[in-house]
C-alpha cells in the first residue's frame, strides 16, 4: 500500500505542529521519521493512522482518500512506545483482540483465530507465552506482543511510535534486527518514529528528517549521512563542528586566514563550514589549532581543538597518536560542506583522488 | 578437597516471618496486633461473651422470632441491593468525573464526599422530607403508586445515599491512571466504541469496584441514623436490625441485643470474607 501525503498540516490550538507536508511512502518500504522532540514526527504518524485529524491536507492510501476514514476502519496497525497492552487479558487474548472484537458476520471461527494467534506467536518468537499476562513479561517481550497484536488484523500499513524507546540498549539492538527481519519476511509497508539516529540509519530503507513541523530531508541513510541537505540535518545526524567562514572570489577564509579547499566556490559572503570529527586530516599546511581536552571515543581519540581565529572544533585521531593539552596541530578538512546563508550548499572531498578535489552537490 | 566442597549443603533457611530486606516486621506486626486487639477484637470478644449468656437454645429462639428474622433480612438485603446500585452508578459517576472536563466539575467532585461528612440523621431527615408524599420527589412518585418514604424502598434509598462515595472513591484513582493509548490501541484494532468500553475499559475496574461494593455493603449493614428517619420502623416490615438492637437495649434486654449483634457480626464477617476472596481472585490474575 503506497501512501501519498499532500499539504498535510496539523495545528494544536495556536501551535502549528505540522506545516503543509508532502511525502510519498512507497509500498513495502521501511521508512523512518526522525527528528528531535517537538519536531512533529509523532503527530505525523498519528495523523497517518487516523488517531489525529489533520487541520488541512490529504492522506491517500493508494487511490483512496483516507482522511475521511475513521481509525477503526482504516485497517492500520499501530504500536505504541509504552506497548498499550490490555493488562487484564493474556498474551493470546491480546493478540486475538482485533479478531474477536469484530462483528459476528466478519469474525473468523474460533479455530481460525487460535491458529492465527499461534502463527503470530511463532513470528514474534514467543510461542510459549500465550497464557501469560502482560505484567509477567519483560519490556522487550511486551513490545513483541504489541506488534503481534497489530499484525493480527492484517493491516494495510504498520505504524510504530518510538517502538524501542522504553527499552534498554541491548534489547533495542536485538529488536532492531528482529524488526528488520520481520519486515523483510512479511513485506508490510512500515513507518516508524524515532529520535535515535542510529536506529533510523541502521533500520530504515529511507529516512525522513523532521524539524519544527517541516521536512528537512528525505533520503536513504547514505544520502542523509553523506550529503545532509541543511545545517540542521548536518548537526542532527552524526557529530559535526560548525565553523563560521567568509567566501570571497571563490576562496574560503576562516578568521581572516585563507583555507585552500582545492575548489572554486560559486557564491560570496558569510557561510558556515561543516566538518565531521573523523574527516580532518593532519598535515604540514592548513589550519592551526591548540589541543584542549582529549578523551576516548569509540575506536578513536577525540580531541577538543581551538582553531586559531575560529574557535572550538572536535576532531578524531587514531588512538596511537598521542597528543597533550597545549600541543599545536596543523590540519585540513578532508571532507566538508559549506552552507551559504541563502540555503545553498556545496560539499567536497580531498579523498576522491590524490591531488584533486571533487566537489559534489 | 577444598573447604567449600567439604561443607555440607546449606540447609534452605526456614521461611520465617522476619526474612526479607524490609526491617521492622516484628515491631510493626506486634503493634498491629496490639492495636487491632484493643480496637476491634476486645470489644467483639466482650460482645460474644455477653451474648453467650443466651445459650444455644436462646440463639435458636432468637433467630426463630419473626421480628428478628425480618429485621436481619431487611438489613442485609437492603444493604446488598444498595451496594449493587452503588457499584453501577458509582462507576458511572467516577467515569464522568475523571474523563470529562465540564464547568463545576470540582464542585461535583467535592459533593461526592458529602454523604461521608453529613450527620446520618440529617441525611435521613432530608431524604424523608423529600420522599414523603408531600415532598418534592414523593409528590412526583405518589401518583405512580410508588412509595419510598416509610417503606422498604426508603431503606434502600438511604443506603444508596450513604454508600455512594465508597465506590466512587475507590474506582476514581484507577480511572484517572488509565492510559489513553490503550483505548487508541483498541480503536486501531477495529474495536467498536461499545467493545472498547466493555472489553477494554471496564474489566480492569472490577477489583476496585468490588472493594467499593464491599465497603458500601458493610456500611449499609451497620447503618442506623439515616434509616430510622425514612423507614417508618414498622416491626417486621421496615424495622432494621440495628434498630431492633437499640429497642432491646431500651428494654434492658442486654443479652437479646448482643445476640442479634453477634448474628449480624457473624454474617457480615462471612460475607466480607467471601467478597475479599473473590476480589483477591480477580486481582491476582493481573
Amino acid at each position: 500500500m503506497d501512501i501519498r501525503i499532500r499539504g498535510l498540516a496539523k495545528d494544536f490550538g495556536d501551535f502549528p505542529a505540522l506545516h503543509g507536508l508532502d511525502l510519498d511512502i512507497r509500498s513495502g518500504e521501511l521508512l523512518a521519521l526522525l527528528g528531535p522532540s517537538g519536531s512533529g514526527k509523532t503527530t505525523l504518524l498519528r495523523v497517518l493512522a487516523g488517531l489525529e485529524q489533520p487541520s488541512a491536507g490529504r492522506v491517500l492510501f493508494g487511490e483512496e482518500d483516507a482522511s475521511a476514514t475513521p481509525v477503526r476502519e482504516r485497517r492500520v496497525g499501530f504500536v505504541f512506545q509504552h506497548y498499550a497492552l490490555f493488562r487484564h487479558m493474556t498474551v493470546a487474548e491480546n493478540i486475538a483482540f482485533g479478531l474477536t472484537s469484530r462483528r459476528k458476520s466478519e469474525r473468523p471461527s474460533r479455530a481460525e483465530i487460535a491458529r492465527r494467534v499461534a502463527d503470530l506467536l511463532d513470528l514474534v518468537q514467543l510461542p510459549t507465552l500465550a497464557k501469560r499476562y502482560p505484567s509477567q513479561l519483560s519490556g522487550g517481550q511486551r513490545q513483541r506482543v504489541a506488534l503481534a497484536r497489530a499484525l493480527a488484523v492484517e493491516p494495510r500499513v504498520l505504524f510504530l511510535d518510538e517502538p524501542f524507546g522504553a527499552l534498554d540498549a541491548q534489547v533495542r539492538k536485538d529488536l532492531r534486527k528482529w524488526l528488520r527481519d520481520i519486515h523483510d519476511r512479511t513485506g508490510y509497508t512500515t513507518v516508524f518514529v524515532t529520535h535515535d539516529q542510529d536506529e533510523a540509519l541502521e533500520l530504515a530503507d529511507r529516512v525522513v528528517v523532521l524539524n519544527k513541523g517541516r521536512i528537512e530531508q528525505i533520503g536513504t541513510p547514505d544520502e542523509i549521512y553523506d550529503a545532509p541537505a541543511s545545517p540542521f540535518v548536518f548537526d542532527f545526524i552524526g557529530d559535526a563542528s560548525r565553523i563560521p567562514v567568509t567566501v570571497e572570489h571563490g576562496r574560503v577564509a576562516i578568521g581572516g586566514r585563507r583555507l585552500d579547499l582545492g575548489v572554486d566556490l560559486a557564491g560570496a559572503g558569510a557561510a558556515t563550514l561543516f566538518v565531521r570529527p573523523q574527516h580532518w586530516r593532519l598535515g604540514e599546511t592548513g589550519l592551526a589549532g591548540t589541543v584542549g581536552a582529549t578523551r576516548r571515543h569509540g575506536t578513536a581519540r577525540r580531541v577538543d581543538l581551538t582553531l586559531d581565529g575560529a574557535g572550538p572544533v572536535e576532531i578524531d585521531l587514531a588512538p596511537e597518536i598521542t597528543v597533550a593539552a597545549g600541543d599545536r596541530l596543523t590540519l585540513t578538512p578532508a571532507r566538508w560542506r559549506i552552507f551559504f546563508e541563502d540555503g545553498r550548499s556545496i560539499g567536497g572531498s580531498l579523498d576522491a583522488a590524490p591531488g584533486t578535489t571533487r566537489a559534489f552537490g | 578437597m577444598t573447604d567449600l566442597t567439604m561443607s555440607p549443603a546449606p540447609a534452605r533457611p526456614a521461611r520465617s516471618l522476619v526474612t526479607g530486606v524490609l526491617p521492622g516486621f516484628g515491631l510493626a506486626f506486634g503493634w498491629t496486633l496490639v492495636w487491632l486487639s484493643f480496637i476491634v477484637l476486645l470489644p467483639l470478644a466482650a460482645l460474644a461473651w455477653k451474648a453467650s449468656g443466651l445459650g444455644i437454645d436462646g440463639f435458636v429462639a432468637l433467630l426463630a422470632s419473626p421480628r428478628v428474622r425480618a429485621a436481619l433480612e431487611l438489613s442485609f438485603g437492603a444493604a446488598l441491593i444498595a451496594a449493587l446500585i452503588n457499584a453501577v452508578f458509582g462507576v458511572l459517576v467516577a467515569w464522568v468525573l475523571t474523563r470529562y472536563r465540564f464547568p463545576g466539575r470540582s464542585l461535583v467532585d467535592a459533593a461526592v464526599d458529602l454523604p461521608f461528612a453529613l450527620p446520618t440523621a440529617v441525611a435521613g431527615i432530608t431524604l424523608a422530607a423529600l420522599f414523603a408524599r408531600n415532598g418534592w420527589l414523593g409528590g412526583l412518585l405518589a401518583p405512580l403508586g410508588i412509595e419510598v418514604a416509610y417503606s422498604r424502598a426508603g431503606v434502600v434509598v438511604a443506603l444508596v445515599f450513604v454508600g455512594l462515595p465508597f465506590v466512587v472513591r475507590t474506582v476514581q484513582p484507577l480511572l484517572a491512571d488509565f492510559d489513553r493509548e490503550v483505548e487508541e490501541a483498541a480503536a486501531t484494532l477495529g474495536a467498536s466504541r461499545a467493545a472498547t468500553v466493555f472489553r477494554v475499559l471496564l474489566p480492569p475496574l472490577v477489583p476496585a469496584a468490588l472493594t467499593g461494593f464491599t465497603l458500601a455493603f458493610a456500611r449499609g449493614v451497620g447503618e442506623y441514623g439515616s434509616i430510622v428517619f425514612i423507614a417508618g420502623n414498622m416491626p417486621g416490615v421496615t424495622e432494621i436490625a440495628p434498630l431492633l438492637v437499640v429497642i432491646k437495649l431500651e428494654e434492658f434486654d442486654y443479652v437479646g441485643a448482643t445476640g442479634i449483634a453477634v448474628v449480624m457480626l457473624a454474617v457480615s464477617f462471612a460475607l466480607l470474607f467471601a467478597i475479599n476472596a473473590l476480589q483477591h481472585w480477580t486481582e491476582k490474575r493481573w
